[in-house]
């Protein structure tokens, strides 16, 4: 018989099936639990997709703002993909990967407006708040991206502002109970192509098959936020919109599992 | 200048509450976690692998390569910078030496043993509960060991010898001593020491004394959670 895994999840995928047994338009299991490093973050969750599994943390610091947006402060997104999740990560510098995901999740949150920059003022034009936001994965069983994201927005919604010292001015890391000001939920969702079929929630066998993905962030009001394509195959005009129609679709089932958190 | 109460109303020799569990990370060979109080610290372990770059090979036995991260949230007080610091490198370096000693590489020439340890939160004593992940992580990997590796901190606060140092004892006003100890369980060897602070003799010899009563204590708990995980089998 011939051995050929590529070709046999492309086969399957054909036929409308996948290798986990799920339908193409079926997540796995998710779960969110916020506070998993509360004596140390601002605010931070953990995010289960079946086995994936991702950590995030907010910390907050107090700095000068941009020159151009004395009245603004800002989010900083780090997502590391760390060599203890996967044997496909390496130690090092940030791979591209991990830099292009660190800047899609930062677009999402950003061009949402998820959170109001302007609230994020403590002095105009002297200081503001800077809001950073890593995230890890601690075990990679496909679709990061995605628990990235989910994960991110759980730990803004799990923070609370540290204390600030007018004098010194110092941030003196005792919590405050005032939370962050978030005013929109994006929520991002990656459609692989394989073959001609579009499927969500991928499996690492998935993406090494995918022909190509697009992740794309909603808002309320089948509205749309952010997008990046990945992969080597072109999209038609005809896929993306029904890729975009599957993410608004599939947006429910990772907003109530934010809502759901613990 | 007597230190009379701990925080947390602790026994001076009272380890923190513990939490310990093996396989919780699905894509590696071996993994574990271990809770000590708030300090909460995941291991993973990967290989025998192909030991890259080349000139590091050994054909006459495999490298155990450790590498020790806290998440840039981790900390009490600002966030951490991502990345290689002075301090995390000498703890890996330290992490290595402490459980080289109860494995035998021998049988993998030219190979690499990959440690991963990473902290997800941090309240104190976090290269000693790095180090007892990563044991069990190893353990969970399958490999042959001589021995369990155990660690905890211990040290004078004030004028007291105490067990298992939170943050808040380690940086106690009237100066505090740490000393990080590891030690196998079945022969006491000491794999890891370190010391930072002025003691005297008599209390130096006093608290390594509570590290073994301490370390069989924490074996306790690995223990359990290695026989845990393979309760319904592999």
């Amino acid at each position: 018989m011939d051995y050929n895994p590529k070709g046999f999840i492309k086969g399957l995928c054909s036929k409308g099936e996948r290798l986990d047994g799920r339908k193409l338009d079926e997540y796995r299991n998710i779960t969110v639990e916020l506070g998993v490093s509360s004596r140390s973050a601002e605010g931070s969750a953990r995010v289960r997709i079946g086995d994936t599994e991702v950590v995030a943390g907010v910390k907050l610091s107090a700095d000068k703002p941009y020159p151009d947006r004395p009245d603004e402060g800002t989010i900083i997104v780090n997502v590391e993909l760390l060599p203890l999740a996967s044997p496909d990560f390496e130690s090092g510098p940030p791979s591209i990967d991990a830099i292009g995901l660190s800047r899609v999740v930062d677009r999402g949150i950003r061009e949402s407006k998820a959170l109001n920059f302007n609230k994020l003022v403590i002095e105009k034009g002297e200081k503001v708040w800077m809001v950073f936001i890593d995230i890890y994965p601690l075990n990679n069983a496909g679709n990061i991206a995605d628990a990235a994201s989910l994960a991110a927005m759980a730990a803004l919604q799990d923070a609370v502002f540290p204390k600030y010292d007018k004098k010194t001015e110092l941030v003196t890391y005792e919590k405050t109970t005032k939370k962050l000001p978030i005013e929109r939920v994006p929520i991002s969702t990656t459609i692989l192509k394989i073959g001609d079929k579009l499927l969500v929630d991928p499996t690492v066998e998935e993406e090494y098959v995918a022909d190509a993905s697009l992740m794309v962030s909603t808002l309320e009001k089948n509205q749309v936020c952010a997008m990046q394509k990945h992969g080597r195959e072109p999209l038609s005009i005809n896929e993306v919109d029904a890729i975009v129609t599957l993410s608004l679709n599939k947006r429910d089932i990772l907003k109530n599992a934010l809502e759901n958190a613990r | 200048m007597t230190y009379t109460k701990r925080n947390d109303g602790r026994r001076f020799d009272e380890l923190r509450p513990m939490e310990a569990k093996v396989g919780v990370i699905k894509r590696a060979d071996g993994s574990a976690m271990f809770k000590i109080g708030s300090t909460i610290a995941y291991a993973s372990v990967y290989g025998p692998r192909a030991l890259h770059p080349t000139f590091m090979r050994n054909p006459e036995h495999g490298l155990l390569r450790c590498n020790y991260n806290m998440m840039a949230f981790s900390g009490s007080g600002d966030r951490v910078r991502p990345g290689p610091s002075r301090r995390s490198k000498e703890i890996s370096q330290v992490t290595k030496n402490a459980l080289e000693p109860v494995l035998d590489l021998t049988n993998y020439p030219n190979m690499v043993v990959d440690i991963f340890v990473e902290l997800l939160q941090t309240d104190a004593g976090t290269r000693c509960a790095g180090i007892c992940a990563a044991a069990m992580a190893l353990a969970d990997a399958g490999f042959s060991m001589k021995d369990m590796v155990s660690a905890v901190s211990v040290g004078l606060v004030g004028d007291k010898v105490v067990v298992d140092l939170d943050k808040e004892e380690e940086d106690y006003e009237d100066g505090s001593v740490d000393i990080p100890v590891a030690m196998t369980h079945r022969h006491k060897k000491i794999t890891l020491l370190q010391l930072d602070g002025i003691i005297p003799e008599k209390q130096l010899q006093e608290a390594l004394k509570k590290a073994e009563e301490a370390c069989e204590s924490i074996h306790k708990v690995q223990r359990k959670a290695m026989l845990e995980g393979y309760k319904h089998g592999l």
